[in-house]
């Protein structure tokens, strides 16, 4: 599989960066390398191999359905960039 | 233009808001209503290096919806990242089920114009909820509240099995009186804690290959539902009636303008690039879990319907509508716990009782009636305490006070007048009062008694038994 | 010969007996950043006002008869990527250069408990992705050793403070061999936990799978020292393991008679000749003290590198997908909608190697690849942990190279990532079997050092230790400084 400069300017856009004309360039030029040498993967039969998602075998980690206690208004909003009231503010959703 | 031509068959995406305490991944309080902002902490804000920890609750209620929906409960479920972008997500990844959810392969029976259909459902996954955006400054930008991101939702899908709007209703309605029976959710679609979207298409009748279909959101009550469902179903076959082809595409609908309008634009292709939540651990669900949950389910709608029927005399009908609500139905057994006469109760709820919560637009549950009021109401009026005439008065007062009925007919003076003498003494008094409709009675005009009657009771301010009254009046004119 | 090359039980006794204030370590450590941080560039953020008020507050409790634990007083450096409540967090990237945390790390919450003192915030690979601390958006490391070599990465901030003394000793975090790979560079000990050992909760996240948070020290005893504070269960992750936390200290008997010991042929091959021979000295050593060891063969070593890229890139990509400047975080200057936001924030915010890697990330998990790369990726997982199982079915320790080569040049491999990623490769299988591992100076290549990695069975740190702490008694490797 080889990725082309339409996949990289598809990708980058499901990821939310926008990249210029060198970047998009650079990045399918580095992807391809770096996927080429996952190929190697393909070497080994997997077929009858379960996947390992977490290498320890935890299991049902819960908690009780207990409220806790809220942040306070200048915890929330300390590091908002952008605050109407008592709410986060973003520019419309228009694309 | 006819919808005629074609089947339609759609499926439901219902989402429902179990309520627990608190939130599924963190313990910040699920309460509604509350100041924007003030129920979130590092961990549903999605600050960086938080961790996400399961609340029990919330997994017990899913599994007790699946189970109440028949659905068969997995023994390993996990949790997987859904990942897009939008501003009520704050890790730009909603916590949901991919490939193995609580439940799967349930059903629920609906019942529409007498005929009684089994709608399939998919499964039922447990998830987080988003939070809320309200757009201001005339649409340029938008406020958001994270208040309601993470509170536990199911979403529950159901088969393409589903053929008209009045099915989708029905299925809904049962749905919500399952969720209510279960007591996992409060089902309010105003409120938001059910929510429902549709894909819906057509094809021709005998066609085995589904249309191409649309998905329709932003439907907010169970009228919405049926109304967008029916405005769809029109558009889609006008567009196959002149030979065109229906666009698989998201549509909303808009109440005030009665329509769906194309989403198309304002949302991508999605790739929501699934894969297992690295933060949480999978769950087993053993025999032991499974049967605690399944013996807390209670008697769900069917059953009931099926026992009042069988045990009260209760009509096919009546049943199901008593049953379709859980405080209905608890109210009518609660009622049965202070008097036998299960028809009576029954025929007060259906007449009297649904007939003032639908002219003013309330909720049971905004009513002070309690099932020891009409309880004990209906043994009054049986013993001939109170006329039925007097109990409506007495009920209308239930409805707002909540007093009990004994209560209200002494402070008001409600007894019924059985004393023959007391009664003689007003009939002679009209009879008296009123020697034309006496001539006219003792003349063949039987009717004229009602007017005479009436009088009496007037006379008595609806407190004389009516039957004795009449009794006394035909005495005194047959002289 | 400084305050910090006291023992740490001789610094505690110092303490005790009010010979020494905590005012005094807290002092040698500014000093020592005032006279080497300019070149080193260890830290980001210094907590000069809130360290010396709470030596002050510390400094009270001196001669009182109020139990203090081990690390009471001890000057730590904090690795940039664990929240610190109040103390600017940035994990070395302009999105989150202005970020003041609104809670702490469990780790933090754990060295305040134990009265440790908060020196500053570490420099570090953006978002701990990088193998050399050039990836820094703010600047890079400089390997105290040779300012013109890299301290490794990503924990380089955390292994060069160490090494130049800018603390007593300081967290770092591995996930794929971040902690060991810098310390073996820079000539001081490093240990990645089990998985699960150590609390993830306040680390940002990179690969939540492999993400591992430990100690760098000088020297063995201390991260035993460290170690001991930190572990255990946190309700507040998930992940974290409910495991008996043995006494570490305790078990550095000094005796590794008997001990089998592990070396896969894979991990010698191809490395620098000058660090096979220091690898095979310290074996010779450890053999003169009566361990046992053997070649063995860990077959599916050469698959982990492309399997650890595209799960710890495809993790990442999801991660890192909440910086979206809506709660917190730089939000660019922008005119335009939500979406031009999202990008020219996340793209201004975000440096070269971090949008290579949420690039790879997104694309192995998006529709149609998801199979042929995220899958493959965790099936080959699972071969890699077999060979561990397997191994430590026979032998005690799995004993290696920490690294193929010395610390580079700095900017000698920028141009070319996958060169980058191949210095992980002795590291990187650890991390996907998630066994503890930690490097230990063995010794120097043209006056570079070299880091014995040893990898001991999941939560038997206390072996990897005890090996570790008998090796450095007989050698001097790690009390080596720099001559900054």
């Amino acid at each position: 599989m080889s990725i082309q400069t339409t996949d990289v300017e598809h990708v980058a856009r499901l990821a939310r960066l926008k990249l210029s004309d060198e970047e998009r360039e650079m990045f399918t030029g580095q992807l391809n390398a770096i996927l080429q040498y996952a190929e190697k993967l393909n070497e080994l039969d997997t077929e009858n191999v379960e996947p390992t998602t977490h290498v320890l075998p935890l299991s049902n980690v819960m908690r009780e359905d207990q409220v806790h206690e809220s942040l306070t208004q200048e915890q929330v909003f300390r590091n908002a960039p952008d605050e109407e009231d008592g709410q986060f503010k973003v520019p419309a959703i228009l694309e | 233009m006819s919808t005629s031509k074609y089947e339609t068959v759609i499926g439901l995406e219902v989402h429902v808001e179990l309520h627990t305490k608190s939130k599924i991944f963190c313990g910040c309080s699920t309460e509604f209503g509350a100041p924007p902002n003030s129920h979130t902490c590092p961990v549903c804000l999605g600050h960086p290096g938080v961790l996400p920890v399961l609340n029990r609750q919330a997994v017990d209620y899913a599994m007790k919806a699946a189970m109440a929906l028949n659905c068969e409960i997995g023994d390993v479920c996990k949790f997987d990242r859904k990942n897009y972008f939008y501003p009520d997500s704050p890790k730009a990844y909603q916590i949901s089920q991919y490939d193995q959810p609580i439940g799967q392969n349930g059903y629920i029976d609906i019942e529409v114009d007498g005929y009684t259909k089994r709608i399939g459902i998919t499964r039922l996954h447990l998830e987080e909820d988003a939070g809320k955006l309200t757009h201001v400054d005339g649409g340029y930008a938008s406020l958001v509240d994270f208040n309601r991101v993470g509170t536990p939702l199911v979403e529950i899908v159901s088969e393409p099995e589903i053929s008209s709007p009045e099915e989708a209703k029905a299925y809904l309605e049962k749905l919500r009186a399952i969720m209510q029976y279960c007591d996992v959710s409060d089902v309010k679609m105003e409120e938001g804690s059910m929510r429902c979207d549709a894909n819906v298409s057509l094809r021709p009748h005998g066609q085995k290959e589904f249309g191409t279909r649309a998905e329709l959101k932003n439907m907010n009550s169970f009228r919405g539902v049926q109304r967008g469902l029916e405005y769809e179903q029109y558009r889609q076959a006008e567009i196959l009636d002149e030979g065109g082809e229906v666009i698989q595409e998201t549509r909303r609908w808009d109440d005030a303008q009665g329509k769906t309008f194309s989403m198309r634009g304002k949302e991508e292709a999605h790739d929501y690039r699934y894969f297992p939540d690295p933060d949480l651990v999978r769950l087993y669900i053993d025999e032991d879990w499974k049967a605690r949950i399944r013996s807390t389910i209670p008697e769900l709608p069917d059953a009931r319907k099926a026992r009042y029927t069988k045990e009260y005399g209760l009509p096919d009908y009546d049943a199901g509508v008593i049953t379709s609500s859980k405080p209905l139905a608890d109210l009518f057994e609660d009622s049965l716990k202070h008097t036998s006469d299960a028809k009576s109760v029954s025929n007060w709820m259906m007449g009297e009782l649904l007939g003032y919560l639908n002219s003013n637009g309330l909720e049971l549950a905004e009513v002070k009636l309690t099932g020891q009021g009409l309880g004990e109401m209906i043994n009054l009026i049986d013993k001939g305490t109170i006329s039925s005439k007097i109990a409506k008065t007495v009920f209308k007062e239930m409805l707002q006070s909540g007093k009990l009925p004994q209560q209200i007919v002494e402070e008001q003076g409600l007894v019924q007048i059985s004393d023959e003498g007391a009664i003689m003494a007003i009939v002679q008094e009209v009879v008296a009062a009123n020697p034309a409709s006496v001539q006219d009675y003792q003349a063949g005009k039987e009717k004229a008694i009602g007017f005479l009657v009436g009088q009496v009771m007037k006379q008595s301010k609806g407190k004389a038994n009516p039957g004795l009254v009449n009794k006394l009046l035909v005495e005194v004119l047959k002289k | 010969m400084t305050l910090f090359d006291l023992r740490l039980q001789e610094l505690h006794n110092q303490l005790n007996k009010k010979e020494l204030s905590v005012t005094d370590l807290v002092g040698e450590a500014f000093a020592k950043i005032k006279e080497h941080d300019e070149r080193v560039g260890a830290y980001l953020t210094l907590n000069e006002e809130g360290a010396r008020a709470e030596a002050a507050r510390l400094d009270n409790k001196l001669g009182s008869d109020e139990a203090k634990g081990l690390l009471f007083g001890l000057p730590v450096g904090i690795k940039d990527n664990m929240v610190t409540e109040g103390l600017r967090t940035t994990c070395a990237s302009q999105f989150l250069s202005n970020y003041n945390p609104i809670y702490d790390a469990t780790v933090v919450t754990k060295l305040k408990q134990a009265e440790a003192v908060t020196i500053g915030k570490l420099n570090m690979d953006e978002f701990a992705m990088g193998g050399s601390n050039e990836n820094s958006s703010f600047h890079p490391v400089r390997n105290p050793w040779d300012l013109s070599r890299v301290p490794g990465g990503s924990s380089g901030g955390s292994a060069a403070a160490v090494a130049a003394g800018e603390a007593y000793f300081t967290l770092g975090s591995d996930t794929g061999g971040s902690i060991r790979q810098p310390a073996s560079y820079c000539g001081v000990v490093g240990l990645k936990p089990t998985y699960g050992l150590v609390s993830r909760y306040g680390l940002v996240a990179f690969a939540s799978s492999l993400d591992q948070i430990g100690p760098i020290t000088k020297n063995v005893e201390d991260a035993a020292y460290v170690l001991q504070a930190i572990a255990g269960h946190d309700a507040k992750d998930s992940t974290s393991t409910n495991v008996d936390i043995p006494d570490y200290v305790s078990a550095l008997s000094g005796d590794i008679s008997g001990l089998k010991i592990a070396v896969p042929k894979e991990y010698l091959d191809g490395v620098d000749p000058q660090v096979k021979a220091s690898i095979l000295e310290a074996l010779r050593v450890l053999e003169g003290l009566g361990a046992e060891w053997e070649e063995v063969s860990l077959p599916h070593t050469e698959y982990a590198v492309a399997a650890y890229y595209l799960l710890a890139s495809s993790e990442a990509s999801s991660n890192l997908s909440r910086f979206d400047g809506v709660r917190y975080g730089v939000r660019a200057e922008q005119g335009g909608n939500l979406l031009d936001l999202y990008l020219d924030s996340r793209s201004q915010g975000f440096g070269p190697e971090v949008k290579r890697r949420i690039m790879l990330g997104t694309y192995a998990l998006s529709s149609g690849y998801y199979d042929a790369y995220y899958l493959k990726a965790q099936k080959v997982r699972t071969l890699i942990k077999q060979d561990f199982d397997q191994t430590f079915e026979k032998y005690d320790v799995i004993i290696g190279p920490t690294a193929p080569t010395t610390a580079f040049q700095l900017g000698s491999q920028v141009d070319d990532p996958l060169t980058m990623y191949l210095n992980d490769i002795l590291t990187i299988p650890v991390s996907l079997a998630g066994v503890p591992a930690l490097s230990v100076p063995c010794g120097f290549a043209e006056g570079m050092p070299v880091g014995l990695q040893i990898i001991g069975k999941a939560f038997d740190e206390s072996t990897i230790l005890r090996v570790a702490h008998a090796y450095e008694a007989h050698t001097d490797h790690h009390k080596q400084r720099p001559s900054l």
